[in-house]
C-alpha cells in the first residue's frame, strides 16, 4: 500500500504538470522529481516559439510556402496511425472509401497493425516492417511530423522527417506526363499557384499495391492513382494540407483523405530529429521484443 | 536485495496519468488495453534505437526468481518530444516502471511510465501541446 500510495502520488504529480510547450526556458536535465524535461530539437538545444508571446502572426507571403512545419495541433496529430485524420479506418461505414470489388479484395489481402482489422505485431504484412519506403501518398497520412519545405524558381521538395525521405515538386509549368518512365515510391509532382497562397499539387505515377499501402491501416492504392494536394498557406504561420484521393482501380469516386490538416511554422533554426526505419535495429527489436509481446516468432527475427 | 520485489498493482484509477496518444509504429493487437503493471526492477538495458526505443530490465518475483522484462515505448522522436533522451537510463538504475502488459502473459509489455532512482517520472505525455497559431 505504502509503494501504491507513493506511486500515486508521483503518478499524479505528473499528471499536474502543465505542458510547457515551446517556451525553451527549461534546460532539459532529469534532475528532481518534480522537474519537467525539457523540449529540444535534434541539435538538442531548447526549442523557441516562431511567434514571441503575443505576436500576431503576419499575411502569408505571396507563392511562399517554404519554411519547417510541424502539426499545429501537437506531435500526435501527425501521426494517424488509424487512417487519414479525416477518414479513419475505424468500422463507421461514413468513413468508408469508396472501395472496388479490387479495391476491398486487397484491403482484405494486407494485415496491417492498426485500424479496424488490426492484427499481432508479427503477423502483420505490411512492406514497412521491413523498413520498406512509406511511398507516396502514405507519406502524408502516417508519422507526418516536422515537414521542411524549401522552393525555388522551379521546384518546391518536401523533406519529411520520417524515414528522412524527400520529394520534388515541379513548379517550372511543365505538365504531368502521360507515360512515365516508370513507376517511383514517391511518383512524378507537378505544382500550381492558383492564388496567391494556394499551391495545388498533382501526382501521379506512384508504386502499385503491394509495395506501397495507401495508410497505416492497409488500405489499396495501385498505380493508377492520381493524388490532388492542396497546400494553403493561410497566414504566415499556418499552412493547411488537403488530399484528395482518385485511384479508379481500387475506388469507385475520388475521396478526400484529409481536409485541411494544420501545420504550423517552427523556428528557423529548429533541426529536426533523425527519424528512420534501420533493418538491423528492427531485427533486434522483433529479437528482444516483438515476438514477445506476439507470442510467436516473426519472419524479422528468424 | 531492497527495491527489487516484484509489485504488481494493477490501477484501477483511470486517468491517474497525464494521457497521451500511444498509437505509433507497432500494433496495439498484442496489448491487455487498459491494465496497468507496475514492476520494481533493475535496468539492464535502454535500446535508444529507430524505429522504437525499449527498455529491458530484470524483476524479482516472490520466488526471488529473476524475470528479464522487456517493455517498449514509442520511437525515438516521439520520446524526445515526451522529455526522454538516450541517456535517460543505465544499466543498474532502479527504476518503477507502469506498464501495459501483453495478453499473452509473457513479461513484455508498453511502458506509460518510469520513475527514476532520483525521484522523477518520466512519461508518455508530449511536452507540446496544441498551441495557437
Amino acid at each position: 500500500m505504502i509503494v501504491l500510495a507513493a506511486l500515486s502520488l508521483a503518478l499524479l504529480a505528473g499528471a499536474q504538470n502543465p505542458p510547457r510547450g515551446n517556451s525553451g526556458a527549461a534546460k532539459g536535465e532529469q534532475g528532481t522529481p518534480n522537474s519537467i524535461p525539457a523540449l529540444l530539437d535534434g541539435w538538442g538545444r531548447p526549442v523557441v516559439n516562431a511567434l514571441k508571446a503575443g505576436e500576431k502572426p503576419g499575411p502569408a507571403p505571396r507563392h511562399d510556402i517554404s519554411g519547417v512545419w510541424e502539426p499545429a495541433r501537437g506531435p500526435g496529430d501527425g501521426i494517424q496511425a488509424n487512417g487519414p485524420r479525416d477518414m479513419p479506418y475505424d468500422g463507421k461505414p461514413e468513413h468508408d472509401p469508396p472501395y472496388t470489388p479490387l479495391g476491398l479484395e486487397t484491403l482484405k489481402s494486407h494485415k496491417a497493425l492498426f485500424g479496424y482489422a488490426a492484427v499481432l505485431e508479427s503477423l502483420s504484412n505490411d512492406p514497412r516492417n521491413r523498413c520498406d519506403p512509406l511511398g507516396f501518398p502514405r507519406a502524408d497520412f502516417y508519422q507526418i511530423r516536422h515537414t521542411q519545405i524549401m522552393q525555388d524558381d522551379h521546384k518546391v521538395v518536401i523533406l519529411y522527417e520520417f524515414e528522412k525521405r524527400w520529394r520534388v515538386i515541379w513548379t517550372d509549368g511543365r505538365e504531368l506526363t502521360k507515360e512515365i518512365p516508370q513507376p517511383r515510391y514517391y511518383g512524378y509532382s507537378v505544382g500550381k499557384w492558383v492564388d496567391d497562397s494556394t499551391l495545388v499539387v498533382n501526382t501521379i505515377g506512384t508504386e502499385g499495391s503491394e509495395k506501397v499501402w495507401l495508410d497505416e491501416t492497409g488500405r489499396p492504392a495501385s498505380d493508377a492513382m492520381h493524388v490532388e494536394e492542396r497546400f494553403h498557406r493561410v497566414n504566415q504561420n499556418l499552412l493547411e494540407l488537403t488530399v484528395t484521393i482518385d485511384d479508379p482501380k481500387m475506388y469507385t469516386k475520388p475521396w478526400v483523405a484529409l481536409n485541411r490538416f494544420p501545420m504550423r511554422l517552427q523556428s528557423p533554426d529548429y533541426d529536426v530529429v533523425e527519424m528512420m526505419c534501420i533493418p538491423s535495429e528492427e531485427e533486434q527489436y522483433y529479437k528482444d521484443y516483438g515476438d514477445q509481446a506476439s507470442g510467436v516468432e516473426s519472419k524479422q527475427s528468424k | 536485495m531492497r527495491g527489487k520485489t516484484l509489485v504488481v498493482l494493477t490501477l484501477a484509477v483511470g486517468g491517474l496519468m497525464a494521457s497521451a496518444p500511444l498509437a505509433a509504429h507497432h500494433g496495439n493487437a498484442a496489448f491487455d488495453v487498459g491494465k496497468k503493471v507496475t514492476l520494481k526492477g533493475t535496468v539492464t538495458e535502454w535500446v535508444w534505437a529507430n524505429p522504437h526505443c525499449w527498455l529491458k530490465f530484470d524483476v524479482k518475483d516472490d520466488k526471488g526468481s529473476v524475470v528479464h522484462w522487456v517493455a517498449e515505448t514509442n520511437n525515438l522522436a516521439d520520446m524526445i518530444e515526451r522529455g526522454w533522451s538516450m541517456r535517460s537510463f543505465k544499466p543498474g538504475d532502479e527504476v518503477t516502471v507502469t506498464v501495459e502488459p501483453v495478453k499473452n502473459g509473457n513479461p513484455a509489455g508498453r511502458v506509460l511510465s518510469v520513475v527514476l532512482p532520483n525521484g522523477q517520472t518520466l512519461g508518455m505525455a508530449y511536452l507540446r501541446t496544441g498551441q495557437e497559431h
